[in-house]
C-alpha cells in the first residue's frame, strides 16, 4: 500500500515539477547539475508512471512489485480482478511503449546521422584542423556530427566568411564540447517523446542548459568574448527562411546565452551539492519503492 | 596509399564532372593522372557506391555505365538544409551552434554585437 501511494505521489508530482524546472533561471549557473537534475526528473517520471500502475494492480499480493510480478507469474493471475489486472497490463503496457519510443528514437537518429555521414564524406572538404570539415555553401552553419570514433564538426564556407580566426576557434571548442560530452546521447530519451505542450517546454529548457554546457566548456580555452561575437554573429546572419513563429525562440537564447558568457555569474559550491544530491535522491527513490515488500 | 573514403569522393568528382555516364574503364582512365589504380578497385569503389545509393547503373553492352544519382550541390543543399533547421524535424542526429531566428531577432542580435565591438 505504501508504495503504490509513493510510487503514485512521485509520478503526478513529476509534472509539476517538470513545469517549474522548465521555468527555472538558477540551473543556468551550473548547467551540468541542472542537466542531471533533468535526467533523474525524467527517469523518475517513467520508473514511477509504471510503477504506480503496477503497484495498484498487485496490491491484492500484499508483496510489493517485485513480489507481486512473482506471484503474478507462479499464480498465472489468481487473486487479481478485473481492475487490477487492467491496471498491471497498464503499467506493462506504459514501460513497453516507453521503450519502443526510445529504440525508434536510437534507430532514427542512427540512420538519419549515417546518411549525414556518407554524404559528408563525399562532398565536404578537409578544413585543415583534425575531426573538422568543411561544407561549401554560402550560407552560415556550424554543428556537429555526434560518433564515437567519427564524430564530426563540420562549419560551411559562409561561416569562414564570417567569423575570424579567434571566433572560428571559439565555435569549434563549443561544438567539441557537444562530442566529447555526448549531448545527443543525454538528448535521446527527451527527443523520443512527442514535442508537444509540457514536454516541448521540458526539451526546451534541456537544450538549453546543453548549449550554455558546451559554452561553459569552450569559455575553458578560449576568451567569453569571442564565443558571444561569434554567436551574435553568426545568429544574426541567418533569419529563418521560414516565416514560423516556431523556429523564432532561437534569438532570445542566443541572447541569454552571450550575457552568460559576458557577465557570468559563478555557481554556489553547496547548491550544486544541493542539487547532485537531489537528483540522485529523485532517481534512485522510486527504483527502491519497486522492491519494497508492502 | 590513401583510404577507400577519399578513393569514393575522387570517383564521385570524376563522375560529377562528366556530362554523361561513365563505364569503370572510363573512371579508371581519369583517375590514372594522379594516382596508380589498380581497374578492380575501381570496379569496387563503383560498386560500393551504387549500393550506398549515390550511384545508377546500367548496362552497356557487357559493362556498366554508372551516373550520379544527384549532383554535388544538391548534397551540399541536402546537408545545409538539416544543419540549418529548415528540414522541420529537430532531431538528435545533429547538434546545432545556434538556431535560427526571426529577422527581428537578427537585428536586435546586430545590435547587440555593434555595442560589443569596438569602433572603427
Amino acid at each position: 500500500m505504501i508504495g503504490a501511494a509513493l510510487l503514485t505521489l512521485i509520478a503526478a508530482a513529476t509534472l509539476p515539477a517538470a513545469h517549474w524546472l522548465s521555468g527555472a533561471h538558477w540551473t543556468w549557473r551550473a548547467p551540468r547539475t541542472g542537466i542531471l537534475l533533468w535526467q533523474a526528473l525524467g527517469l523518475a517520471w517513467g520508473v514511477a508512471s509504471i510503477g504506480a500502475l503496477l503497484a495498484v494492480g498487485l496490491l491484492p499480493y500484499r508483496s510489493g512489485i517485485a513480489g507481486g510480478l512473482a506471484d503474478l507469474v507462479t499464480g498465472d493471475g489468481v487473486g487479481l480482478n478485473l481492475f487490477d489486472g487492467v491496471a498491471v497490463a497498464a503499467g506493462l503496457g506504459l514501460g513497453a511503449f516507453l521503450l519502443t519510443l526510445l529504440l525508434y528514437a536510437v534507430h532514427g537518429v542512427g540512420s538519419a546521422r549515417r546518411r549525414h555521414r556518407a554524404v559528408l564524406a563525399l562532398v565536404a572538404r578537409d578544413s585543415g584542423v583534425r575531426g573538422t570539415v568543411v561544407l561549401d555553401h554560402p550560407a552560415a552553419a556550424a554543428y556537429c556530427v555526434p560518433g564515437v570514433r567519427s564524430a564530426k564538426v563540420v562549419v560551411s564556407a559562409g561561416t569562414l566568411e564570417l567569423l575570424d580566426q579567434a571566433e572560428l576557434a571559439a565555435v569549434l571548442a563549443h561544438e567539441r564540447a557537444h562530442v566529447r560530452e555526448r549531448h545527443d546521447l543525454v538528448l535521446l530519451p527527451f527527443t523520443s517523446l512527442p514535442r508537444i505542450g509540457l514536454v516541448a517546454r521540458c526539451l526546451d529548457a534541456v537544450e538549453l542548459l546543453i548549449e550554455m554546457r558546451a559554452d561553459d566548456r569552450a569559455r575553458l580555452h578560449r576568451s567569453p568574448r569571442e564565443l558571444a561575437t561569434a554567436l551574435l554573429r553568426f545568429a544574426a546572419a541567418r533569419p529563418a527562411a521560414a516565416p514560423s513563429g516556431a523556429l523564432s525562440a532561437g534569438g532570445g537564447q542566443v541572447l541569454l546565452r552571450v550575457r552568460r558568457l559576458l557577465e557570468p555569474v559563478p555557481p554556489r559550491a553547496y547548491s550544486q551539492v544541493g542539487t547532485v544530491a537531489v537528483a540522485g535522491i529523485i532517481a534512485i527513490v522510486p527504483l527502491l519503492l519497486y522492491v519494497l515488500p508492502r | 596509399m590513401k583510404g577507400l573514403g577519399e578513393l569514393e569522393r575522387s570517383v564521385m568528382e570524376v563522375l560529377w564532372a562528366r556530362p554523361d555516364a561513365a563505364t569503370a574503364r572510363d573512371v579508371s582512365r581519369a583517375l590514372a593522372d594522379d594516382r596508380d589504380l589498380a581497374h578492380t578497385t575501381v570496379m569496387t569503389v563503383l560498386d560500393r557506391l551504387a549500393k550506398k545509393g549515390f550511384l545508377q547503373r546500367e548496362r552497356d553492352g557487357r559493362a556498366w555505365r554508372y551516373h550520379p544519382v544527384a549532383s554535388k550541390e544538391d548534397y551540399v543543399a541536402e546537408l545545409m538544409l538539416g544543419a540549418l533547421d529548415l528540414t522541420g524535424d529537430r532531431d538528435a542526429a545533429l547538434a546545432h551552434f545556434a538556431r535560427s531566428v526571426s529577422g527581428d531577432e537578427a537585428e536586435l542580435l546586430r545590435q547587440v554585437l555593434a555595442e560589443l565591438e569596438p569602433p572603427g
